[in-house]
């Protein structure tokens, strides 16, 4: 299992940071996500190696939040959120068009494996709702149109 | 520590200070109801059904995570109250299969009786229930989601008390599940101790699934037979076409020594006692074929060769092989039959602990020996040699949860990384075979260990210094430490004040065997031959002077053509100890056994016998813990040892009433055995019992001998009343 | 990056520095950054504790807590280490503050930590930032690293000879972690199961250590209250709900947005002056005042002070800052059902109440909405949020039970417009889908 240098020296330094070696499970197993696209059996394997954990332990971690995952998901995990102030400002429609824009539904992805969708919870940009997180980026006040846009974009990249 | 006084329902009740107000509740016999709750397992305050109302508190509070404090003012029965249990037993319900009729712990279903109090039946929910299919996790472990409540008693018993932690929680909110190891199954020691503590039928046995219902069972409750440590089980048998089955064993109501703990063995090991091998019908050589006989014609011929070499060869003609695994009755029977009715003393057993060794060690040192609970109990412990987690599975929890619990010290010396070292404040690793050696050094012979290298010495110095401060340790050792070893170990543990020992032995009653004297040199109590005192009274029978063969002894003698009979109960030394099968053939050999075993295949008779299942009598667990067996299980056309000992006395011409002094004892009217009065009869004969006084009316009566060992073995002599109740 | 917008009402305080580049350690110096942590180096903890306590700072997590008193319960002397753990979870629907404090000026929540284990007598603290934030950790990872580059943090901070650490730490994706003791869990890398308290975490928190957890907008507020002082701090709002707070308006508004705003600022003004009212000409028909845990209010509820005490007493609660408005086009229903899907989706799954009754109440809305509604369903929804409400484990299970409660009883003729196959009237049918359970 090879990660990159900068989740090595990552890893090395948030060690250093509390006095469990544990602790640094949640943010690792992100980060872990991060470069190989799911927590593979093989990730899990070597994350529980480190930190002397079972792999069940681990497994029992990745379930419950809910941006980890041991599928593999798209290159974009388009995440719409259908919470309640984007709801009242067409966070369904945005959702919709996404499912038939894909042609998936939720947690599906393209069979290009370019983009993955996600109705997700309240991503913190409610006042500027409509909102979607491609991966981590936020795009905001959206239309359909806007929408559109910014996926082209992502195709594009 | 101080108590505190608080009110409940207004009761006024006292406990100790850190008492949980589930516990005081219950110490006044106000049961809180709970499912996550269990003692002795962490806290989690999942399941809201011990919700009470504390006095100045706005909202209803939990009981199960509760600690008292002075003045406090509970109630644990309002409206509210009861709504508010109602509701969870409604909402869990809503996603429950309700299929009841087909499930395992239907009838003992905690969920079953808590909709039942709180009449939470009628359904409000309209909604689909969650479904999920069943799973086989291991050969034992099965496990129905949807029957789950998440109580998390399982993750916690598996996790903190077994030390196995072979199960978590995956996913979250209503998706949340039980899960096993290795994602689809599990990998773990089968102890079905997750099985045993599930409130619900979600966790299931493969060994006992859909067999019965419990209600279709007789309960009985008896001691394991599977090792030493001497567990107490309740066994579930039923009716079959042989006899009585045995379908399941556990010990939910927590009475004896290993409260609710059972290991894989003593949970599931019953499919020996039904095996198509066992023997049902005594057998006989004719022609060179051991053949299907009658109890008549065996007694009467065993009776008959047996008196013939005794009274033209000679007692020392005879060797007699005992067993671990017969009761203690049983053992101090056989070697009374061998010592006054053969008239020798060459009799033996398979030896695991030098358990004379040590009783000489101790002679003199009352309250030396610790008894299983002390090992729950003690400030500290040192465990040297043996495996406990594997070999002696009930004192490994006992050790593992009073470490836990009580924050007690373990010491551990082993040449192999055992598990228990886990739990270990110290863990010194030496040299395969130096156990006797520490033992030495540990008495104050630093030259002992000089062989062992400078690691372990530096190791075990301090180690030493730090026991010898300690007080009320218990000391644990395998059988590894032997003669002379066991007197230093004892002369060390003799400085540290209150520190008690126990000796590791392997069967389920090596230690009930070595104290009834199957040795060709101990009388029962391990008297010396020489000082035969009062056994001669007591034994209505002269007793040969000079100590027998021991059992290799036995074989040599064989060989040489000497030795002519063999009488093996309940053991297998062709098998077990390799003895030659020849040295036998020209002799005359009898074996009681369950199965036709390599010994049984020489033998010129072979006797059915029954196991320790199938029987009442007595054991002896390794640390000197006496306990009652009861009769559960049955195949017919076996017998108990004891029967068939008493049968051969019989056939022998002895006046068996010498052997066994039965027909003592009050004769009571002991009323109706069934119907209203029913009850009255058992009360009657409880006391009868517990005081020893209950009518010994056979010479097949293991009972009838009890008394007997009770006066002539020393620490023998506890209470029938506490025999009776188990503890 | 999200807008940043202005209204005259504004008090600016906690956002003085949006927008004004101060994630850069120099020009946060330059805007009296550190200054405050100077301050407190010079006072006695219990001193900065007093302050705090006087300036009548609550709680903006959510619960509004008097935080000087919560700094109060940490016992002086202790033999584990003591820690400060700064709430950056932000996940309340409806709720986006934290994020511009955490865009704009991650060095003021920084150095309020470091105010805080002054106070409290600790040496290290955790700023834990949701997963989703993931370009929010990487400005607070670099502002962190600046601190320490000039002896701000670490050994000897400021030459005082007083050692503070303070580490980052990223979330994965859970509502229920914002709860406090769910927060430790996941710090100390498990499933964010809550704790049983007693014991609190002032007492003991993070691997058994007294534990000071505060809200990311209450820690940036320290810094200026040591600045300016309890008095002025306590006199920007009502007694004893002092200073400003930031308000997340969103929903149908013409001009949504997070603005600050003093304590008390009266609801109706701050949806029609500053939220610049409903578009469209439509009317207003409820409004989620303080994010998606707290009771709905309607247009005639609504002219109230907004703090922690007339919220209560006006049958609600001041929350966590989210205001959403709803106007007439809302499907009540509808509406009731998306808070309960949360709910069921953020529920942890430790108890029964929680776990089982938001999934059964989100089954029910999903048929009440689809047209599969019965008349004793509409009852049957108030029977399980009232038997959940004040018995869960932690304070989930109320979450999702306040809001339903205030929607059945408030708008109970829209549920009944529901029954029996009647389609919606603001929709055909419903475009929730349900979310897998037992996956
Ligand atoms: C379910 C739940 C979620 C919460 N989420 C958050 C959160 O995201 N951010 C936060 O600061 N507080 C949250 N809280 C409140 C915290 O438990 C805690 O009260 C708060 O962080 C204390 O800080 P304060 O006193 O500064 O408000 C949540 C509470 C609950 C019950
Ligand atoms: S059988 Fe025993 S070891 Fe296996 S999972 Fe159950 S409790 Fe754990
Ligand atoms: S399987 Fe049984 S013991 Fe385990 S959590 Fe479920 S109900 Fe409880
Ligand atoms: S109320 Fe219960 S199930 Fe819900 S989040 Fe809290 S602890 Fe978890
Ligand atoms: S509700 Fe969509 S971002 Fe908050
Ligand atoms: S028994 Fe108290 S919460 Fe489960």
């Amino acid at each position: 299992m090879r990660f990159s240098e900068q989740f090595e020296s990552r890893f090395a330094e948030m060690l250093t940071h509390y006095p469990t070696k544990r602790s640094v499970l949640v943010p690792t197993l992100l980060y872990a996500q991060d470069e190989s696209g799911s927590l593979s059996d093989e990730v899990i394997k070597e994350i529980a190696g480190r930190l002397e954990l079972t792999e069940l332990e681990v497994r029992n971690v990745i379930s419950y939040y809910s941006m980890l995952t041991t599928h593999p998901r798209g290159k974009y995990n388009v995440q719409v959120c259908t919470n309640i102030a984007c709801l009242l400002r067409g966070a369904d429609e945005l959702f919709e068009h996404c499912e038939k824009k894909f042609g998936v539904k939720h947690k599906g992805t393209t069979a290009d494996g370019l983009f993955s969708l996600e109705e997700v919870e309240c991503i913190g940009a409610c006042s500027w709702a409509p909102a979607v997180q491609v991966n981590y980026d936020f795009h905001e006040n959206l239309t359909t149109e806007k929408l559109d846009n910014v996926l082209d974009e992502y195709r594009r990249k | 520590m101080a108590d505190i006084n608080i009110t409940v329902d207004g009761r006024k009740v006292t406990a100790a200070q850190g008492t949980l107000l589930i516990e005081a509740c219950k110490s006044v016999g106000i049961e809180v109801p709970s499912f996550c709750y269990y003692p002795n397992l962490s806290l989690q305050g999942a399941c809201r059904m011990c919700l009470v109302k504390v006095e100045k508190m706005p909202k209803l509070q939990t009981a199960c995570t509760t600690v008292i404090s002075e003045g406090m003012t509970v109630t644990t029965d309002s409206d509210e109250i009861r709504q508010a249990r109602k509701s969870m037993v409604e909402m869990l319900l809503g996603n429950h299969p309700l299929d009841c009729p087909v499930c395992d712990a239907g009838g003992e279903c905690e969920l079953q009786d808590m909709t039942f109090s709180y009449g939470a039946a009628e359904s409000k929910y309209m909604e689909p229930k969650n479904h999920k299919d069943e799973q086989q996790w291991s050969p034992v472990v099965y496990f129905d989601r949807p029957r789950c409540i998440l109580c998390y008693r399982c993750v916690r018993v598996c996790g903190e008390a077994m030390d196995v932690w072979a199960l978590g929680v995956q996913n979250r909110g209503v998706s949340s599940i039980i899960a096993p190891n290795q994602e689809d199954h599990l990998e773990c020691e089968e102890c079905g101790m997750c099985i045993d503590i599930c409130p619900v039928g979600a966790l299931t046995s493969g060994a006992y699934r859909y067999k019965t219902r419990p209600w279709e069972m007789k309960h009985v409750g008896t001691i394991c037979t599977h090792c030493g440590d001497g567990c107490k089980t309740t066994l579930g048998v039923r009716r079959s076409d042989t006899g009585m089955e045995i379908v399941r064993g556990d010990n939910r109501d927590k009475s004896g020594i290993n409260g609710d703990f059972l290991c894989i063995k003593g949970r599931y090991a019953f499919d020996f006692a039904h095996h198509d091998d066992r023997i049902t019908q005594p057998l006989i050589r004719k022609d060179g074929r051991l053949t299907p006989s009658t109890w008549e014609e065996a007694s009467a011929l065993i009776g008959k060769r047996f008196a013939d070499i005794r009274d033209h060869q000679g007692g020392q003609s005879i060797g007699v092989v005992g067993s671990n695994r017969t009761t203690n009755e049983e053992s101090y029977l056989l070697q009374k039959f061998a010592r006054i009715v053969l008239q020798t003393n060459n009799i033996d057993h398979h030896r695991t602990a030098d358990f004379p060794a040590f009783a000489a060690g101790v002679t003199g040192k009352p309250e030396s020996t610790a008894s299983m609970r002390d090992v729950f109990n003690a400030p500290a412990m040192l465990l040297i040699g043996n495996n406990p987690s594997e070999q002696h599975p009930l004192l490994a929890w006992q050790i593992r949860n009073n470490v836990r619990l009580h924050r007690a010290r373990l010491y551990v010396i082993n040449s192999q990384e055992i598990k228990l070292r886990r739990q270990a404040a110290n863990f010194v690793p030496i040299p395969e075979g130096t156990e006797g050696d520490v033992a030495s050094f540990l008495a104050g012979d630093d030259s002992a260990i000089d062989t062992a290298g400078n690691e372990t010495s530096d190791a075990l110095k301090p180690l030493r210094d730090k026991l010898r401060s300690e007080q009320n340790l218990v000391i644990i050792f395998g059988s590894e430490i032997r003669g002379d070893d066991i007197s230093s170990l004892v002369k060390f543990g003799s400085n540290i004040p209150g520190s008690k020992f126990i000796c590791l032995g392997d069967y389920a009653n090596s230690h009930g065997a070595a104290d009834m004297g199957l040795y060709p040199n101990l009388l029962p109590g391990y008297h010396s031959i020489s000082d035969i005192g009062i056994f001669h009274q007591e034994r209505g029978g002269e007793i040969p002077q000079t100590p027998g063969l021991t059992l290799p002894e036995m074989v040599e003698s064989a060989k040489a053509d000497k030795l002519k009979a063999f009488y093996v109960v309940g053991a297998n030394p062709v098998g077990r100890l390799g003895l030659d099968p020849f040295s036998f053939s020209q002799g005359f050999v009898v074996v009681q056994d369950m199965f036709l075993t390599q010994t049984a295949e020489i033998a010129d008779v072979v006797l059915p016998a029954a196991n320790a299942y199938e029987k009442a009598g007595t054991f002896t667990n390794t640390c000197g813990d006496l306990q009652l067996l009861k009769k559960a299980g049955e195949v017919n056309g076996t017998k108990p040892d004891f029967e068939m000992i008493v049968r051969i006395a019989d056939a022998m011409g002895f006046d068996v009433r010498k052997l066994v002094p039965f027909g003592r004892g009050t004769r009571a009217d002991m009323g109706q055995s069934r119907g209203a009065q029913a009850g009255e009869a058992d009360r009657h004969a409880v006391w009868l019992e517990a005081h020893g006084l209950e009518p010994k009316m056979s010479p097949f009566d293991p009972m009838a001998i009890l008394d007997e060992i009770q006066r002539l073995v020393p620490g023998y002599d506890v209470s029938r009343m506490d025999l009776q109740a188990g503890d | 990056m999200a807008e940043l917008v202005s209204h005259p009402d504004e008090v600016r305080v906690v956002s003085r520095r949006f927008g004004q580049g101060a994630t850069n350690l120099d020009r946060y110096l330059e805007l009296d950054g550190y200054k405050a942590v100077q301050k407190a180096l010079t006072m006695q903890p219990d001193a900065i504790v007093n302050e705090v306590k006087n300036s009548g700072l609550r709680g903006r997590g959510g619960a509004g807590f008097n935080t000087g008193m919560k700094w109060s319960f940490v016992p002086k002397q202790s033999a584990k280490p003591k820690y400060v753990l700064c709430n950056g979870d932000e996940s309340e629907p409806g709720t986006c503050k934290d994020r511009l404090i955490f865009e704009h000026d991650p060095h003021a929540v920084i150095e309020g930590t470091v105010i805080a284990g002054l106070a409290v007598g600790s040496h290290t603290g955790y700023i834990y930032i949701r997963g989703e934030y993931r370009y929010l950790l990487e400005i607070m990872q670099k502002a962190i690293a600046d601190a320490y580059a000039r002896g701000f943090l670490g050994k000897n901070i400021f030459g005082s000879g007083y050692d503070f650490d303070v580490y980052w730490h990223g979330g994965a994706g859970a509502y229920e972690v914002g709860e406090e003791s769910a927060l430790m869990e996941s710090l100390e890398g498990k499933r964010g199961i809550p704790r049983i308290r007693p014991p609190f975490p002032a007492v003991v928190g993070l691997w058994g250590g007294p534990t000071v957890i505060n809200n990311a907008e209450t820690l940036a507020s320290i810094p200026h209250i040591l600045l300016g002082g309890a008095d002025w701090y306590a006199n920007l709002g009502p007694p004893k709900n002092g200073g400003t707070r930031l308000f997340c308006l969103s929903g149908h508004l013409k001009r949504p947005g997070v603005y600050e705003l003093p304590m008390g600022y009266n609801l109706k003004k701050m949806i029609y002056d500053v939220g610049g009212g409903i578009p469209g000409g439509r009317k207003l028909k409820a409004v989620v005042p303080g994010g998606s845990s707290t009771p709905l209010m309607t247009p005639d509820e609504i002219d109230v002070p907004m703090d922690f005490d007339s919220m209560m007493k006006a049958g609600s609660m001041l929350g966590s800052g989210g205001v959403v408005v709803l106007d007439d086009t809302t499907c009540m229903v509808k509406f009731a059902l998306r808070i309960m899907k949360f709910y069921q989706h953020e529920s942890c799954g430790w108890c029964i109440p929680c776990r089982e009754g938001t999934d059964w109440l989100k089954k029910t809305l999903i048929r009440f909405h689809s047209g599969g509604g019965l008349k004793k369903d509409i009852d049957n929804i108030l029977y399980l949020s009232q038997n959940m409400l004040g018995r869960t484990f932690c304070p989930l299970g109320d979450a999702a039970a306040m809001p339903t409660i205030s929607i059945v009883k408030k708008f109970r003729q829209e549920f009944e417009d529901h029954l029996e196959g009647q389609p919606c009237a603001f929709e055909k049918e419903s475009k929730i889908e349900q979310l897998p359970v037992l996956a």
